[in-house]
Protein backbone atom coordinates (compact mmCIF):
# COMPACT_ATOMS: atom_id res chain seq x y z
CA UNK A 1 0.00 0.00 0.00
CA UNK A 2 0.83 3.41 0.02
CA UNK A 3 3.22 4.14 -2.73
CA UNK A 4 0.72 1.85 -4.62
CA UNK A 5 -2.44 4.57 -3.83
CA UNK A 6 -1.60 7.38 -5.92
CA UNK A 7 -5.02 8.84 -7.87
CA UNK A 8 -4.81 10.89 -10.32
CA UNK A 9 -7.87 12.29 -11.37
CA UNK A 10 -6.67 15.61 -13.44
CA UNK A 11 -5.45 12.93 -16.66
CA UNK A 12 -9.29 11.40 -16.46
CA UNK A 13 -11.09 15.25 -16.44
CA UNK A 14 -8.57 16.87 -18.90
CA UNK A 15 -10.77 14.61 -21.33
CA UNK A 16 -13.97 16.47 -20.41
CA UNK A 17 -14.87 16.52 -24.39
CA UNK A 18 -15.09 12.91 -24.47
CA UNK A 19 -16.59 12.32 -21.84
CA UNK A 20 -19.51 14.71 -22.39
CA UNK A 21 -19.87 12.52 -26.07
CA UNK A 22 -19.80 9.32 -24.17
CA UNK A 23 -22.84 10.90 -22.29
CA UNK A 24 -24.62 11.79 -24.81
CA UNK A 25 -24.54 8.49 -26.58
CA UNK A 26 -25.57 6.43 -23.89
CA UNK A 27 -28.57 9.12 -23.41
CA UNK A 28 -28.90 8.54 -27.01
CA UNK A 29 -29.19 5.30 -26.74
CA UNK A 30 -31.29 5.18 -23.49
CA UNK A 31 -34.08 7.24 -24.71
CA UNK A 32 -34.29 5.55 -28.40
CA UNK A 33 -34.32 1.95 -26.59
CA UNK A 34 -36.93 3.17 -23.99
CA UNK A 35 -39.14 4.83 -26.00
CA UNK A 36 -38.84 1.30 -28.72
CA UNK A 37 -39.25 -0.74 -25.66
CA UNK A 38 -42.54 1.11 -24.61
CA UNK A 39 -43.78 0.86 -27.88
CA UNK A 40 -43.24 -2.68 -28.57
CA UNK A 41 -44.03 -3.86 -25.04
CA UNK A 42 -47.39 -2.09 -25.24
CA UNK A 43 -47.94 -3.62 -28.74
CA UNK A 44 -46.97 -7.21 -27.41
CA UNK A 45 -49.36 -6.97 -24.15
CA UNK A 46 -52.27 -5.49 -26.47
CA UNK A 47 -51.73 -8.39 -28.67
CA UNK A 48 -51.13 -10.72 -25.33
CA UNK A 49 -54.60 -9.66 -24.27
CA UNK A 50 -56.67 -8.87 -27.20
CA UNK A 51 -54.85 -11.06 -29.86
CA UNK A 52 -56.62 -14.61 -28.48
CA UNK A 53 -55.28 -17.57 -27.02
CA UNK A 54 -52.81 -18.50 -30.12
CA UNK A 55 -51.15 -14.78 -30.19
CA UNK A 56 -51.13 -15.14 -25.98
CA UNK A 57 -49.55 -18.54 -26.17
CA UNK A 58 -46.96 -17.67 -29.15
CA UNK A 59 -45.63 -14.54 -27.73
CA UNK A 60 -45.27 -16.11 -24.19
CA UNK A 61 -42.22 -17.68 -25.09
CA UNK A 62 -40.12 -15.19 -26.90
CA UNK A 63 -40.92 -12.73 -23.68
CA UNK A 64 -39.97 -15.44 -21.30
CA UNK A 65 -36.80 -16.46 -22.95
CA UNK A 66 -36.00 -13.19 -23.21
CA UNK A 67 -36.83 -12.20 -19.30
CA UNK A 68 -35.14 -15.75 -17.96
CA UNK A 69 -31.42 -15.52 -19.98
CA UNK A 70 -28.72 -12.80 -19.78
CA UNK A 71 -29.04 -9.51 -21.90
CA UNK A 72 -24.83 -9.85 -22.36
CA UNK A 73 -25.77 -13.75 -24.05
CA UNK A 74 -28.31 -11.79 -25.99
CA UNK A 75 -26.49 -9.31 -27.19
CA UNK A 76 -23.81 -11.59 -27.89
CA UNK A 77 -26.30 -13.92 -29.87
CA UNK A 78 -27.76 -11.42 -32.12
CA UNK A 79 -23.94 -9.60 -32.79
CA UNK A 80 -21.92 -12.25 -33.48
CA UNK A 81 -24.27 -15.04 -34.41
CA UNK A 82 -26.67 -12.76 -36.55
CA UNK A 83 -24.16 -12.58 -39.62
CA UNK A 84 -24.66 -16.56 -40.06
CA UNK A 85 -28.30 -16.32 -40.47
CA UNK A 86 -27.74 -13.37 -42.70
CA UNK A 87 -28.20 -10.78 -40.18
CA UNK A 88 -25.26 -8.45 -40.44
CA UNK A 89 -25.39 -5.55 -38.09
CA UNK A 90 -23.20 -2.68 -36.96
CA UNK A 91 -22.47 -2.77 -33.28
CA UNK A 92 -24.49 0.63 -32.72
CA UNK A 93 -27.72 -0.81 -34.57
CA UNK A 94 -27.11 -4.69 -32.63
CA UNK A 95 -27.05 -2.95 -29.52
CA UNK A 96 -29.97 -0.46 -30.00
CA UNK A 97 -32.22 -3.12 -31.18
CA UNK A 98 -31.51 -5.89 -28.65
CA UNK A 99 -31.59 -3.77 -25.97
CA UNK A 100 -34.96 -2.73 -27.25
CA UNK A 101 -36.13 -5.66 -27.71
CA UNK A 102 -34.93 -6.93 -24.22
CA UNK A 103 -36.89 -4.00 -22.87
CA UNK A 104 -39.67 -4.75 -24.90
CA UNK A 105 -40.39 -8.23 -22.81
CA UNK A 106 -40.02 -6.36 -19.19
CA UNK A 107 -42.13 -3.50 -20.45
CA UNK A 108 -44.53 -5.97 -21.84
CA UNK A 109 -45.29 -7.50 -18.57
CA UNK A 110 -45.79 -4.36 -16.88
CA UNK A 111 -48.40 -2.76 -19.41
CA UNK A 112 -49.94 -6.62 -18.66
CA UNK A 113 -50.34 -5.86 -15.12
CA UNK A 114 -51.55 -1.98 -15.44
CA UNK A 115 -54.36 -4.21 -17.75
CA UNK A 116 -55.23 -6.34 -15.16
CA UNK A 117 -55.36 -3.20 -12.49
CA UNK A 118 -58.16 -1.44 -14.41
CA UNK A 119 -61.54 -1.87 -12.67
CA UNK A 120 -64.15 -3.55 -15.03
CA UNK A 121 -67.19 -1.14 -13.75
CA UNK A 122 -64.77 1.74 -15.59
CA UNK A 123 -64.70 0.04 -18.96
CA UNK A 124 -68.24 -1.25 -18.56
CA UNK A 125 -68.81 2.43 -17.72
CA UNK A 126 -66.86 3.97 -20.60
CA UNK A 127 -69.17 1.31 -23.06
CA UNK A 128 -72.17 3.15 -21.74
CA UNK A 129 -71.50 6.48 -22.37
CA UNK A 130 -70.76 5.81 -25.84
CA UNK A 131 -67.11 5.54 -26.21
CA UNK A 132 -65.26 3.37 -29.04
CA UNK A 133 -62.37 0.49 -28.14
CA UNK A 134 -60.11 3.69 -29.22
CA UNK A 135 -61.43 6.28 -26.86
CA UNK A 136 -61.66 3.49 -23.96
CA UNK A 137 -58.36 3.12 -24.84
CA UNK A 138 -57.08 6.63 -24.93
CA UNK A 139 -59.01 8.25 -22.01
CA UNK A 140 -59.82 5.84 -19.88
CA UNK A 141 -57.20 2.60 -19.67
CA UNK A 142 -53.99 4.35 -20.91
CA UNK A 143 -53.76 7.70 -18.15
CA UNK A 144 -55.72 5.06 -15.01
CA UNK A 145 -52.88 2.70 -16.14
CA UNK A 146 -50.31 4.91 -16.57
CA UNK A 147 -50.70 6.15 -13.26
CA UNK A 148 -50.82 3.23 -11.25
CA UNK A 149 -47.63 1.21 -13.19
CA UNK A 150 -45.61 4.49 -12.78
CA UNK A 151 -43.16 3.18 -10.56
CA UNK A 152 -42.46 0.23 -12.03
CA UNK A 153 -41.46 2.03 -15.28
CA UNK A 154 -39.83 4.22 -13.95
CA UNK A 155 -37.65 1.54 -11.87
CA UNK A 156 -37.36 -0.54 -14.92
CA UNK A 157 -36.41 2.84 -16.85
CA UNK A 158 -33.49 3.60 -14.37
CA UNK A 159 -32.50 -0.25 -15.10
CA UNK A 160 -32.46 0.52 -18.52
CA UNK A 161 -29.43 3.27 -18.23
CA UNK A 162 -27.47 0.88 -16.31
CA UNK A 163 -27.95 -2.18 -19.16
CA UNK A 164 -26.38 0.30 -21.72
CA UNK A 165 -23.18 0.27 -19.92
CA UNK A 166 -23.01 -3.68 -21.49
CA UNK A 167 -23.34 -2.52 -25.19
CA UNK A 168 -19.50 -1.36 -24.43
CA UNK A 169 -18.43 -5.02 -24.23
CA UNK A 170 -19.32 -4.91 -28.32
CA UNK A 171 -17.67 -1.61 -28.57
CA UNK A 172 -20.26 0.25 -29.06
CA UNK A 173 -18.26 4.13 -28.25
CA UNK A 174 -20.90 5.05 -25.61
CA UNK A 175 -19.64 6.18 -21.79
CA UNK A 176 -18.52 2.83 -20.67
CA UNK A 177 -16.54 2.29 -23.73
CA UNK A 178 -15.50 5.65 -23.77
CA UNK A 179 -13.86 6.25 -20.38
CA UNK A 180 -12.10 2.32 -20.15
CA UNK A 181 -9.95 3.80 -23.06
CA UNK A 182 -9.05 6.94 -21.38
CA UNK A 183 -8.30 4.53 -18.10
CA UNK A 184 -5.97 2.41 -20.69
CA UNK A 185 -4.83 5.15 -22.55
CA UNK A 186 -3.39 7.03 -19.25
CA UNK A 187 -3.09 3.84 -17.51
CA UNK A 188 -5.36 5.11 -14.43
CA UNK A 189 -8.23 2.63 -14.32
CA UNK A 190 -9.61 2.94 -10.90
CA UNK A 191 -9.51 6.49 -11.68
CA UNK A 192 -11.27 6.35 -14.80
CA UNK A 193 -13.89 3.77 -13.59
CA UNK A 194 -14.14 5.91 -10.23
CA UNK A 195 -15.59 8.85 -12.37
CA UNK A 196 -17.25 6.48 -14.62
CA UNK A 197 -19.21 5.19 -11.68
CA UNK A 198 -19.99 8.95 -10.04
CA UNK A 199 -21.33 9.82 -13.39
CA UNK A 200 -23.64 6.99 -13.23
CA UNK A 201 -24.64 7.85 -10.41
CA UNK A 202 -25.20 10.75 -10.69
CA UNK A 203 -27.79 10.37 -13.72
CA UNK A 204 -29.34 7.47 -11.96
CA UNK A 205 -30.45 9.92 -9.07
CA UNK A 206 -31.91 12.04 -11.49
CA UNK A 207 -33.42 9.96 -13.62
CA UNK A 208 -35.21 8.45 -10.09
CA UNK A 209 -35.69 12.31 -9.06
CA UNK A 210 -37.55 12.75 -12.57
CA UNK A 211 -39.48 9.76 -11.43
CA UNK A 212 -40.80 10.80 -8.10
CA UNK A 213 -41.79 13.93 -9.38
CA UNK A 214 -43.42 12.51 -12.16
CA UNK A 215 -45.04 10.60 -9.88
CA UNK A 216 -46.37 13.12 -7.90
CA UNK A 217 -47.89 15.26 -10.69
CA UNK A 218 -49.94 12.31 -11.20
CA UNK A 219 -50.87 11.07 -8.08
CA UNK A 220 -53.87 13.14 -8.72
CA UNK A 221 -55.31 10.94 -11.22
CA UNK A 222 -54.76 7.50 -8.81
CA UNK A 223 -57.79 5.86 -8.20
CA UNK A 224 -56.69 2.91 -6.44
CA UNK B 1 -23.20 -28.73 -31.80
CA UNK B 2 -22.22 -31.61 -30.37
CA UNK B 3 -21.98 -33.31 -26.82
CA UNK B 4 -18.46 -32.28 -25.71
CA UNK B 5 -19.08 -28.73 -26.16
CA UNK B 6 -22.01 -28.79 -24.75
CA UNK B 7 -20.82 -30.49 -21.76
CA UNK B 8 -18.11 -27.66 -21.34
CA UNK B 9 -20.49 -25.16 -20.93
CA UNK B 10 -22.55 -27.36 -18.27
CA UNK B 11 -19.27 -27.43 -16.77
CA UNK B 12 -18.83 -23.45 -16.76
CA UNK B 13 -22.16 -23.08 -15.92
CA UNK B 14 -20.90 -24.94 -12.28
CA UNK B 15 -18.91 -21.72 -11.65
CA UNK B 16 -21.66 -19.49 -12.67
CA UNK B 17 -23.80 -21.39 -9.96
CA UNK B 18 -21.28 -21.72 -7.05
CA UNK B 19 -20.57 -17.73 -7.67
CA UNK B 20 -24.41 -16.78 -7.67
CA UNK B 21 -24.95 -18.86 -4.75
CA UNK B 22 -21.43 -17.87 -2.41
CA UNK B 23 -22.36 -14.01 -3.49
CA UNK B 24 -26.25 -13.55 -4.02
CA UNK B 25 -27.58 -16.33 -1.60
CA UNK B 26 -24.66 -16.07 1.60
CA UNK B 27 -22.75 -12.75 1.63
CA UNK B 28 -24.57 -10.77 -0.10
CA UNK B 29 -28.04 -11.62 1.77
CA UNK B 30 -26.02 -11.50 5.25
CA UNK B 31 -24.69 -7.97 3.60
CA UNK B 32 -28.29 -6.84 3.14
CA UNK B 33 -29.65 -7.96 6.33
CA UNK B 34 -26.65 -5.42 7.83
CA UNK B 35 -27.31 -2.68 5.40
CA UNK B 36 -31.55 -3.12 5.76
CA UNK B 37 -30.75 -3.09 9.96
CA UNK B 38 -28.44 0.12 9.06
CA UNK B 39 -31.88 1.82 7.67
CA UNK B 40 -33.97 0.72 10.29
CA UNK B 41 -31.78 2.29 13.08
CA UNK B 42 -32.16 4.68 15.24
CA UNK B 43 -29.09 6.30 14.79
CA UNK B 44 -28.87 9.03 12.05
CA UNK B 45 -25.08 8.15 11.11
CA UNK B 46 -26.01 4.48 10.78
CA UNK B 47 -28.97 5.48 8.32
CA UNK B 48 -27.15 7.87 6.45
CA UNK B 49 -24.64 5.38 5.87
CA UNK B 50 -26.92 2.44 4.68
CA UNK B 51 -28.82 4.93 2.30
CA UNK B 52 -25.02 6.03 0.76
CA UNK B 53 -24.55 1.95 0.50
CA UNK B 54 -27.84 1.39 -1.13
CA UNK B 55 -27.52 4.33 -3.46
CA UNK B 56 -24.28 3.92 -5.05
CA UNK B 57 -24.69 -0.10 -5.87
CA UNK B 58 -28.08 0.86 -7.31
CA UNK B 59 -27.49 3.60 -8.63
CA UNK B 60 -24.14 2.19 -10.97
CA UNK B 61 -24.32 -0.04 -13.57
CA UNK B 62 -22.73 -3.82 -11.98
CA UNK B 63 -20.78 -3.85 -14.80
CA UNK B 64 -19.06 -0.38 -13.85
CA UNK B 65 -19.06 -1.85 -10.28
CA UNK B 66 -16.64 -5.04 -11.19
CA UNK B 67 -14.55 -3.27 -13.27
CA UNK B 68 -13.90 -0.35 -10.67
CA UNK B 69 -13.41 -3.53 -7.65
CA UNK B 70 -11.59 -5.51 -10.35
CA UNK B 71 -8.61 -2.70 -10.34
CA UNK B 72 -8.86 -1.68 -6.68
CA UNK B 73 -8.09 -4.15 -5.26
CA UNK B 74 -4.66 -4.57 -6.51
CA UNK B 75 -4.15 -0.97 -6.70
CA UNK B 76 -4.99 -0.77 -2.52
CA UNK B 77 -1.83 -4.09 -3.31
CA UNK B 78 -4.44 -7.01 -2.47
CA UNK B 79 -3.44 -9.13 -5.44
CA UNK B 80 -6.75 -11.53 -5.22
CA UNK B 81 -7.67 -13.68 -8.08
CA UNK B 82 -10.17 -12.08 -10.15
CA UNK B 83 -13.17 -14.77 -8.88
CA UNK B 84 -12.71 -12.67 -5.34
CA UNK B 85 -13.37 -9.30 -7.22
CA UNK B 86 -16.38 -11.02 -9.01
CA UNK B 87 -17.81 -12.35 -6.08
CA UNK B 88 -17.18 -8.86 -4.03
CA UNK B 89 -18.50 -6.83 -6.78
CA UNK B 90 -21.87 -8.96 -6.88
CA UNK B 91 -22.20 -9.17 -3.17
CA UNK B 92 -22.14 -5.75 -2.81
CA UNK B 93 -24.42 -5.37 -5.89
CA UNK B 94 -26.96 -7.36 -4.80
CA UNK B 95 -26.97 -6.84 -1.05
CA UNK B 96 -27.90 -3.22 -1.87
CA UNK B 97 -31.01 -4.56 -3.80
CA UNK B 98 -31.89 -6.76 -1.21
CA UNK B 99 -31.57 -4.12 1.38
CA UNK B 100 -34.37 -2.29 -0.28
CA UNK B 101 -36.26 -5.88 -0.67
CA UNK B 102 -36.32 -6.25 3.17
CA UNK B 103 -37.04 -2.84 4.09
CA UNK B 104 -40.02 -2.65 2.19
CA UNK B 105 -41.02 -6.23 4.11
CA UNK B 106 -40.21 -4.37 7.33
CA UNK B 107 -42.70 -1.94 6.57
CA UNK B 108 -45.34 -3.66 5.27
CA UNK B 109 -45.48 -5.58 8.73
CA UNK B 110 -49.33 -4.36 10.04
CA UNK B 111 -48.62 -1.90 13.04
CA UNK B 112 -51.88 -3.65 14.50
CA UNK B 113 -49.93 -7.07 14.70
CA UNK B 114 -46.81 -5.23 16.98
CA UNK B 115 -49.39 -3.21 19.01
CA UNK B 116 -50.82 -6.45 19.72
CA UNK B 117 -48.06 -8.05 20.65
CA UNK B 118 -46.84 -5.69 22.90
CA UNK B 119 -50.26 -5.15 24.67
CA UNK B 120 -49.80 -9.31 25.04
CA UNK B 121 -46.83 -8.65 26.56
CA UNK B 122 -44.19 -9.14 24.13
CA UNK B 123 -40.78 -7.51 24.50
CA UNK B 124 -39.49 -5.52 21.88
CA UNK B 125 -37.05 -8.62 21.20
CA UNK B 126 -39.95 -11.41 21.37
CA UNK B 127 -41.99 -9.00 18.97
CA UNK B 128 -39.37 -8.92 16.10
CA UNK B 129 -38.22 -12.57 16.83
CA UNK B 130 -41.87 -14.06 16.82
CA UNK B 131 -43.99 -11.14 14.92
CA UNK B 132 -42.08 -8.68 12.82
CA UNK B 133 -39.34 -11.04 11.23
CA UNK B 134 -41.43 -14.26 9.83
CA UNK B 135 -44.16 -11.79 8.68
CA UNK B 136 -41.44 -9.82 6.91
CA UNK B 137 -39.70 -12.96 5.54
CA UNK B 138 -42.85 -14.13 4.15
CA UNK B 139 -43.74 -10.95 2.64
CA UNK B 140 -39.69 -10.05 1.10
CA UNK B 141 -39.71 -13.87 -0.15
CA UNK B 142 -41.23 -12.90 -3.75
CA UNK B 143 -38.92 -10.12 -3.76
CA UNK B 144 -35.74 -11.52 -2.86
CA UNK B 145 -36.53 -14.88 -5.40
CA UNK B 146 -37.29 -12.08 -8.13
CA UNK B 147 -33.71 -10.54 -7.22
CA UNK B 148 -31.87 -13.67 -7.09
CA UNK B 149 -32.85 -14.64 -10.32
CA UNK B 150 -31.86 -10.88 -11.77
CA UNK B 151 -28.81 -11.15 -10.54
CA UNK B 152 -28.05 -14.64 -11.61
CA UNK B 153 -28.11 -13.36 -15.00
CA UNK B 154 -26.28 -10.73 -14.10
CA UNK B 155 -23.46 -12.85 -12.95
CA UNK B 156 -22.35 -13.27 -17.16
CA UNK B 157 -20.90 -9.91 -16.61
CA UNK B 158 -18.03 -11.27 -14.44
CA UNK B 159 -16.94 -12.81 -17.73
CA UNK B 160 -15.57 -9.34 -18.96
CA UNK B 161 -13.18 -9.47 -15.71
CA UNK B 162 -11.81 -12.90 -16.74
CA UNK B 163 -13.93 -15.69 -14.65
CA UNK B 164 -14.78 -18.16 -17.10
CA UNK B 165 -17.96 -18.77 -15.99
CA UNK B 166 -21.08 -19.93 -18.57
CA UNK B 167 -21.02 -16.94 -20.56
CA UNK B 168 -16.95 -16.43 -21.28
CA UNK B 169 -16.98 -20.38 -21.55
CA UNK B 170 -19.69 -19.68 -24.69
CA UNK B 171 -17.64 -16.78 -25.77
CA UNK B 172 -14.14 -18.46 -25.75
CA UNK B 173 -15.28 -21.43 -27.59
CA UNK B 174 -17.86 -19.27 -30.09
CA UNK B 175 -14.51 -17.93 -30.92
CA UNK B 176 -12.40 -21.01 -31.37
CA UNK B 177 -14.90 -23.39 -33.62
CA UNK B 178 -16.58 -20.04 -35.10
CA UNK B 179 -20.01 -21.43 -34.29
CA UNK B 180 -21.48 -18.31 -32.26
CA UNK B 181 -24.97 -18.63 -32.50
CA UNK B 182 -25.12 -22.64 -31.28
CA UNK B 183 -23.05 -21.87 -28.38
CA UNK B 184 -24.62 -18.54 -27.26
CA UNK B 185 -28.22 -19.86 -27.75
CA UNK B 186 -27.11 -23.16 -25.67
CA UNK B 187 -25.86 -20.97 -23.45
CA UNK B 188 -28.94 -19.06 -23.21
CA UNK B 189 -31.06 -22.10 -22.56
CA UNK B 190 -29.04 -23.17 -19.22
CA UNK B 191 -29.45 -19.96 -18.24
CA UNK B 192 -33.08 -19.94 -18.83
CA UNK B 193 -32.81 -23.76 -17.14
CA UNK B 194 -31.02 -22.26 -13.68
CA UNK B 195 -33.85 -19.17 -13.51
CA UNK B 196 -36.56 -21.97 -14.00
CA UNK B 197 -35.40 -24.23 -11.45
CA UNK B 198 -34.94 -21.06 -9.13
CA UNK B 199 -38.27 -19.64 -10.04
CA UNK B 200 -39.95 -23.22 -9.12
CA UNK B 201 -38.09 -23.74 -5.72
CA UNK B 202 -39.07 -20.28 -5.13
CA UNK B 203 -42.61 -20.90 -5.93
CA UNK B 204 -41.98 -24.32 -3.31
CA UNK B 205 -41.13 -22.14 -0.68
CA UNK B 206 -43.60 -19.70 -0.82
CA UNK B 207 -46.43 -22.04 -1.06
CA UNK B 208 -45.02 -23.85 2.32
CA UNK B 209 -45.40 -20.27 3.70
CA UNK B 210 -49.01 -19.87 2.84
CA UNK B 211 -49.67 -19.60 6.59
CA UNK B 212 -51.61 -16.67 7.70
CA UNK B 213 -52.95 -14.70 4.66
CA UNK B 214 -52.30 -10.92 5.71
Amino acid sequence: MGAAMKFDFSLILASAPDILRGIGVTLFIWVVCVALGLALGFLIAVARRYGGRVANAVLFVPVEVIRGTPFLVQVFLLYYGGPLIGLSLDNLPAGIIALSVYAAAYYSELWRAGFDAIPKGHLEAADCVGMGPVQTMTRIMLPEMTTLILPAMVNMTILMLKETAILSIISVPELTLTVSALGTQNYAFVESFTVLALIYWALVEACGGAGRWAERRLAKYRFA
Amino acid sequence: MSWKLFLLLLEAARLTVILSVVSIGVIGFLLATGVCAANMSQNRFARGAGWLFVSFFRGTPLLVQLLLIYYLLPSIGLDVPSEVAAVAGMSLCTAAYQAEIMRGGFAAVPTGLVEAADMAGMSRLTTFRRIRLPIAFKLTLPGLINEWIMMLKSSSLVSVVGVVELTRMAQDLAASTYRPLELYAAAGFIYLCISIVVALVGRGLEARLSWGRL
